[in-house]
């Protein structure tokens, strides 16, 4: 943890929501909704999930009363920071008939700060970077919030059951890509952050929040927590290339096990926080006079995600499964540089049949093996 | 890029009885090259990926598409004047050089000849500089058969040959499939370079047979269709495996895909 980390006492984090919104952002983090932990607009820092904690397994997630205070100590939740710079809906451009316009995109793009995003979200705005503004065509919506987002990353010190993101490379610990990081170290009686800057525009809201200097002992206490956060996981992917892995394994029979337990349903698509594919939808008013292509998020589980004419390519489950962690894993590797992964297994909670691509993944790694020993 | 720029319409050739070619100008449109393909525009409808059949330079552009669903069926009835949203271009090109010194074939299916139609102008312009050429072309029936006078004019130059699924009254040419033109085409093994574009198990079944011939798999150039939404790498619509045919294809050496082409439902 580098030296310029300093202390930050619970009671300064309205400061820091309030410095955040002074300077034009709005805020985002996580609150208690609907049963779960959320990202939504902080009003103040009272929003934040103070003493809640969540209990994850493969098609389960619970929130939970927590002994302490503590407002991060929650692991990941249905959305992920992709729902705020990659939105599910978004308006591409719009058009009228009369005056032969086009108007692309919507206007002003919002400024958001992100406040509690997880070294799990961290890495996957790596991934989307590398997809939406890594090749020769940059994508203008996503680009836009992210250019203007600001991050506040707080380190993960109690993972959910469900997560494996040492395993993908993805944590416990924020490495890049962060305004501000901050370590959690909750107490029973009180709740302090070790907090660290990460650009310059992080250092100059973190000049203006009121700070002291935190000695080794509690630096050292931080980076135990991390590391105790590390050790905790229980879960992980095969020890092995995945990607030569899923080639290996297109022809697989384990691809009929899988399908007969998933549904199709696409949640896992929905709350991976790198899945970004979306399809087009266009609308015309009455008149037909103004119409406007509007873009929302897609599944690969969805029949209609590889239709052509006549037909789609991907009928059965088993090829739609396959297509979704062969991407994931593998092929994403191909195409972008880097997995489709960062191990934050949210796929493994909100699976409504309990699949768990580390299972999974396992299961193809023993079929290939039994195929490869000698008669 | 995301927004379409409005084309217009200036001319509207029916071609058969479900497809036409229609001519678009834009006003300082980006040149389009042969095998890439334009996202085209119905107002209100929606957005389809279509091939360059023509033109690609100045602002002109040529698509031949054929009437299949509400946006293609949208473009098919387009009348000269009306205006089309254009987003483009996307993809890689027909590698036309490659063929240089060496003998051609060309083997088109159905619609498929629409985006090698500029290969065969590209060849037969600089026609010295190639070997034999041959361009097989078919189609289900003899009114399937896309651009009859093209084919006339390029008889006098190429080895054009064509062939049909099912006769109609006053057929006298070959009947069955395109594959089974190409133990005819007049080509040296060791020296061509082929061009195919069709439905997949056609190409797949074209692929072999050329390979049969002796023909090596990076010689065989192949046009590839998926799903696309966006043509920029963006929807994740156009996957086959490792690839996205919108930023590394459509166009490919065939020992690249032919693993993939295999494996059902990739």
């Amino acid at each position: 943890m580098p030296e310029e980390s300093v202390l930050l006492d619970v009671e300064a984090l309205p400061r820091l929501v309030g410095e955040l919104r002074e300077r034009g952002y709005t805020v985002i983090g996580p609150t208690v909704r609907d049963g779960a932990i959320m990202l939504a607009e902080l009003e103040s820092a009272a929003d934040l999930p103070y003493g809640w904690g969540v209990e994850t397994e493969a098609g389960r997630y619970r929130l939970r009363r927590r002994a302490d205070n503590a407002a991060f100590a929650h692991s990941a939740g249905p959305q992920s920071v992709k729902d705020i710079l990659h939105p599910p809906r978004a308006r591409l451009w719009s058009a009228d008939r009369a005056t032969g316009s086009v108007t692309a995109g919507p206007d002003e793009p919002p400024r958001y700060a992100i406040l509690g995003a997880r070294p799990c979200d961290l890495a996957a705005l790596g991934v989307l970077d590398r997809v939406f503004t890594g090749g020769a065509h940059t994508e203008p919506i996503y680009t836009a919030r992210r250019d203007g987002a600001f991050i506040v990353a707080v380190e993960c010190t109690e993972p959910g059951a469900t997560c494996f993101c040492t395993s993908m490379g993805g944590g416990p610990d924020a490495r890049d890509g962060y305004d501000l990081a901050m370590t959690e170290l909750a107490g029973e009686h009180d709740d302090r952050f070790l907090i660290r800057a990460g650009s310059p525009a992080g250092a100059e809201v973190l000049a203006a929040l009121p700070t002291r200097p935190a000695g080794t002992e509690v630096i050292g206490e931080a980076r135990a927590a991390v590391a105790r956060a590390a050790g905790a996981m229980t879960r992980s992917m095969p020890d092995e290339p995945l990607p030569d892995l899923l080639a290996a394994a297109r022809e697989s029979p384990h691809w009929t096990d899988v399908a007969a337990r998933c549904l199709t349903c696409g949640n896992c698509t929905m709350v991976c926080p790198t899945c970004f594919c979306t399809t087009t939808e266009d609308v015309t008013d009455l008149t037909g006079e103004h119409a406007e292509r509007w873009r929302r998020w897609d599944s690969c589980f969805d029949l209609d995600f590889s239709y052509l004419h006549g037909g789609s390519v991907r009928t059965s489950g088993e090829s739609r499964y396959r297509q979704w962690i062969s991407h994931k894993l593998g092929t994403w590797h191909d195409q972008f540089g880097s997995s489709g992964c960062v191990g934050c297994g949210r796929c493994i909670a909100w699976c409504p049949a309990g699949i768990d691509i580390t299972a999974e993944a396992a299961a193809l790694s023993a079929w290939r093996a039994s195929e490869e020993e000698p008669c | 890029m995301t927004a379409p720029v409005p084309y217009r319409v200036v001319d509207r050739r029916v071609e058969t009885a479900d497809t036409v070619t229609l001519e678009l100008v834009g006003e300082d449109g980006p040149a389009f090259a042969p095998g890439q393909f334009a996202m085209l525009t119905a107002y209100g409808i929606g957005e389809v990926p279509i091939s360059l059949s023509g033109g690609g330079r100045g602002g002109r552009l040529i698509h031949t598409l054929r009437n299949v669903g509400a946006v293609t069926a949208a473009l098919h009835g387009a009348a000269p004047g009306q205006m089309i949203g254009v987003r483009g271009p996307f993809g890689t090109t027909w590698d036309v050089d490659a063929a240089r010194g060496h003998d051609v074939v060309i083997v088109a299916g159905g619609i498929g000849l629409a985006p090698l139609r500029p290969v065969v102008e590209a060849v037969l312009a600089r026609r010295d500089e190639f070997g034999r050429v041959s361009v097989l072309v078919g189609a289900r029936t003899p009114g399937d058969l896309l651009y009859p006078a093209d084919l006339r004019r390029w008889r006098q130059r190429a080895d054009v040959r064509t062939i049909v699924d099912r006769p109609a009254d006053g057929w006298t040419g070959e009947v069955g499939l395109v594959t089974t033109l190409i133990p005819r085409a007049e080509a040296d093994p060791d020296n061509t370079v082929a061009y195919l574009c069709g439905p997949e198990v056609m190409m797949r079944f074209v692929a072999e047979a050329l390979i049969r011939r002796g023909l090596a798999g990076h010689d065989i150039h192949v046009s590839l269709e998926r799903d696309m939404r966006c043509g920029a790498g963006w929807c994740g619509h156009c996957q086959l495996g490792p690839l996205l045919l919108c930023r590394d294809g459509p166009v490919f050496r065939y020992d690249r895909v032919e693993p993939l082409l295999r494996v059902r439902e990739l």
